[in-house]
């Protein structure tokens, strides 16, 4: 395949965040000694692995990918995650939240509370374990206010806490990833992404999906004005959210814009059964990702931020 | 503008924000979100929540913009937030910087990304000491477009002869620091409040003819210079897949990195620097795909028909527009630390995606980024702005930054904290 340029034609906006992201994935290569992909089967993540196949193909990632698993996930996605690993040839890592119950490090309130804040806790003990030095990972600067001004390169002290008042000031495209030993930097190739930019470029690439993000027929019931799955059945053979007494079931058509812990995910009505679709969706969307669907993010506009000052990516 | 995130923006525009508090920044921002449909229902439902609870009649835009929790608690913003719109011809990257004096740092940091920069004046004030400020930095970091936006005209019953006067005023100052020989500058009257000639023009300006502000976004160039550069590509990574059973891939280094500038087709003669080694670009790779010719801001892979041993932090040039390594360099350097610069400790000076120690020459002055006087001295604390030459124990491929600012720039690192503490641009 052969492509003309022209002088004068600045890159699309999608090339431009392409290259962008694949220029950050190279530093991280070539700044970190022993660094890894945090990697969930979700959309953000795979556009990620998209990126670094064209960062670093014809040759092997110089990072295994790992994901930090709730033991709460979508049997879609854990599926879509292992098969995708597989099909590129990559070293996949598997932590779970459930170990760390297990170890004493993780306690749950309540065992229905959500799993998704306690995901600091195992990664930071797989950060130990590995000893990496780097997680690049795909937040995004428009998925949340205290997001706004992430670095690109993040840089985390011993505890994997994040100080808003000491990062590194980034300029140009000049990153510092330089940590010391125990310390940790988390890098974000897709910072400058919208959620748009990202169905965009699932559409240009013609990246596969797990079927969860495509509209289906689910049991849902309503709490508290929100969608909420139910009786959803696990890996490993258990239901997650089983309906509570009371409750009535009702079967919808939905997707799911973000894909994580069950707890705090919820769908949306759609009939959007197609990349296309959804892309037209998003473009008439009048909710935002996270306010629609991440149950976890409504508790205070700072929420957020608090998570990420404990470790969270 | 009506329809928002219709998939096809064809470009992409970075620009920035200055003004001092109150200018009206976080309004105008807000309101370019607003007016793109940026703005989702459920943050409009909590802007609305917070607006009631601060007592206010309407929804605050300004809002939007809010920082983190630490600062909202200080009631000011101490740092670089960047936001998103897209207009479905363009995607916009703003970098909202404070414009506090103690705030250089940031908005240096704000500037280094940015082609435009909206520079807000208030219609009651005119020209003031902060609008030189951000002026002379937006011109030091080589922003190529200003945009002069004279804010909050309601408050002056949108008179035309108090805005006149202001651009003049500003035109008067420009030429004095060289700014408007250099630079493209542009005036707009506005109301970041009431939304007169942002997206809409509104009837209350009838006497201005020129293009709203959106229009001006739209049409600004987006490409990161637009004039012709020097083939400039610093190797990040080298890819050799080591795949001796694969015929093809046995053989295979690549060497992998992003185009700063210029452009490069197959079969051009280039040079490895700093060793000097010849070659010709064999092939150019991005992704799957093989390409013909690259231009500045692709990444890449190129191919050689020679083997030569190259590494990260090498750069490959044209042979023809190949320049020597140098062992000293003379910049400006903006502070950016709290730590004040020390003469007596070794740096490391991170320039592409090479790095060198560094020890400071000497501070030949300091300017003053109010009266933009220089002036003698001996130390460099945050936020502060000297001349200064630094001593490289490798050797660096730089171009002037005025020449090129992707090879004219550097940051300072400290070796012992790993911080960023200076960021540089080369004389
Ligand atoms: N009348 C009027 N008030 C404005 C205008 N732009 C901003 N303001 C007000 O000026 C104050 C400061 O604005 P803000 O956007 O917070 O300024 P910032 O500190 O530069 O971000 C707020 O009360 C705004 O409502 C304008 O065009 N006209």
């Amino acid at each position: 395949m052969t492509t003309h340029t022209s002088k004068q034609q600045a890159l699309s906006h999608l090339d431009w965040l392409e290259s962008e992201a694949i220029y950050i994935l190279r530093e991280v290569a070539g700044q970190c000694s022993n660094p890894v992909l945090l990697f969930s089967g979700g959309k953000d993540s795979l556009c990620i692995l998209r990126l670094a196949e064209k960062a670093f193909r014809p040759g092997r990632f110089p990072f295994p990918l790992m994901h930090i698993d709730t033991g709460h996930n979508y049997k879609e996605v854990i599926d879509f995650r292992d098969q995708r690993a597989a099909e590129l040839g990559e070293r996949l890592i598997v932590r779970s939240v459930e170990d760390s119950m297990q170890r004493g490090t993780v306690v749950l309130k309540s065992a229905d509370e959500s799993r998704n804040k306690h995901q600091s806790v195992t990664l930071l003990e797989a950060i130990e374990e590995f000893g990496f030095d780097c997680c690049i990972g795909g937040a995004r600067r428009d998925e949340e206010k205290a997001r706004a001004k992430e670095r690109i390169m993040s840089f985390r002290d011993e505890f994997g806490q994040w100080d808003p008042k000491n990062q590194r000031p980034e300029l140009w495209n000049l990153y510092n990833a330089r940590s010391h030993k125990g310390e940790n930097i988390r890098a974000f190739p897709i910072s400058n992404w919208t959620e748009m930019d990202v169905w965009q470029y699932i559409e240009r690439e013609k990246l596969a999906l797990p079927s969860i993000y495509f509209a289906h027929q689910r049991d849902v019931v309503m709490r508290g004005g929100s969608i909420v799955p139910v009786n959803v059945p696990l890996v490993n053979g258990d239901i997650a959210n089983p309906v509570k007494a009371g409750e009535n079931i009702l079967n919808m058509q939905v997707r799911f814009r973000t894909v994580g812990d069950i707890s705090c995910t919820a769908p949306v009505l759609s009939d959007a059964d197609s990349i296309e679709k959804i892309v037209l969706e998003t473009a008439t969307s009048t909710i935002t990702e996270r306010g629609a669907t991440r149950l976890d993010d409504q508790t205070s506009d700072a929420s957020m931020e608090q998570r990420k000052k404990e470790g969270y990516f | 503008m009506t329809t928002n995130h219709t998939p096809h923006n064809d470009s992409l525009l970075r620009f920035m924000t200055c003004g001092s508090v109150d200018d009206g920044k976080s309004t105008l921002i807000g309101r370019l979100l607003f007016d793109s449909k940026t703005i989702l229902a459920d943050t409009l439902t909590q802007m609305s929540r917070t607006s009631e609870k601060r007592g206010l009649s309407a929804v605050d835009l300004s809002l939007l913009t809010d920082g983190l929790q630490a600062e909202r608690e200080q009631g000011i913003t101490i740092d670089v937030a960047y936001r998103y719109f897209s207009t479905g011809t363009r995607k916009y990257i703003i970098a909202d910087a404070p414009g506090h004096e103690q705030y250089t740092r940031n908005m240096v940091t704000a500037a280094s990304t940015a082609n435009l920069a909206i520079i807000l004046i208030d219609a009651r004030r005119g020209v003031l000491t902060q609008t030189r400020r951000h002026s002379y930095l937006a011109h030091l970091v080589g922003i190529q477009h200003i945009v002069v936006a004279v804010n909050k005209m309601d408050l002056v019953n949108y008179d035309q002869a108090s805005y006149d006067k202001i651009c003049a005023d500003y035109l008067a100052f420009a030429k004095e620091i060289g700014l408007a020989q250099a630079r493209d500058i542009r005036f707009i009257p506005i109301s970041a409040l009431a939304g007169d000639m942002l997206v809409d023009r509104l009837d209350n300006m009838d006497w201005y003819q020129g293009e709203t502000l959106l229009e001006i976004l739209e049409k600004a160039p987006a490409a990161h210079t637009e004039s012709q550069e020097a083939f400039r590509f610093p190797v990040q990574f080298v890819c050799r897949p080591h795949a001796s059973a694969d015929a093809e891939l046995h053989d295979y280094r690549g060497f992998m990195g992003r185009i700063e500038s210029g452009e490069i087709a197959v079969g051009d003669a280039v040079t490895v620097l700093p060793n000097g080694y010849q070659s010709k670009v064999k092939a150019i790779q991005l992704g799957e795909a093989n390409l013909h010719s690259a231009k500045t801001e692709q990444s890449v892979t190129l191919l050689l028909e020679d083997e030569i041993d190259t590494s990260r932090g090498d750069m490959i040039v044209k042979t023809s527009e190949a320049h020597e390594p140098v062992k000293q360099i003379d910049a400006f350097v903006c502070w950016l630390s709290e730590t004040p610069l020390s003469t007596a400790r070794s740096y490391i000076i991170r320039h592409t995606t090479r790095e060198s120690k560094a020890k400071v020459g000497a501070i030949q002055y300091k300017v003053d980024v109010n009266t933009l006087q220089q002036q003698a001295s001996s130390d460099l604390k945050m936020n502060d702005i000297a001349r200064i030459s630094f001593k490289l124990a490798q050797s660096l491929m730089v171009d002037s930054y005025s020449a090129n600012r992707a090879t004219g720039a550097f940051i300072v690192i400290d070796e012992s904290t790993n911080n960023t503490v200076g960021a540089g641009m080369i004389v």
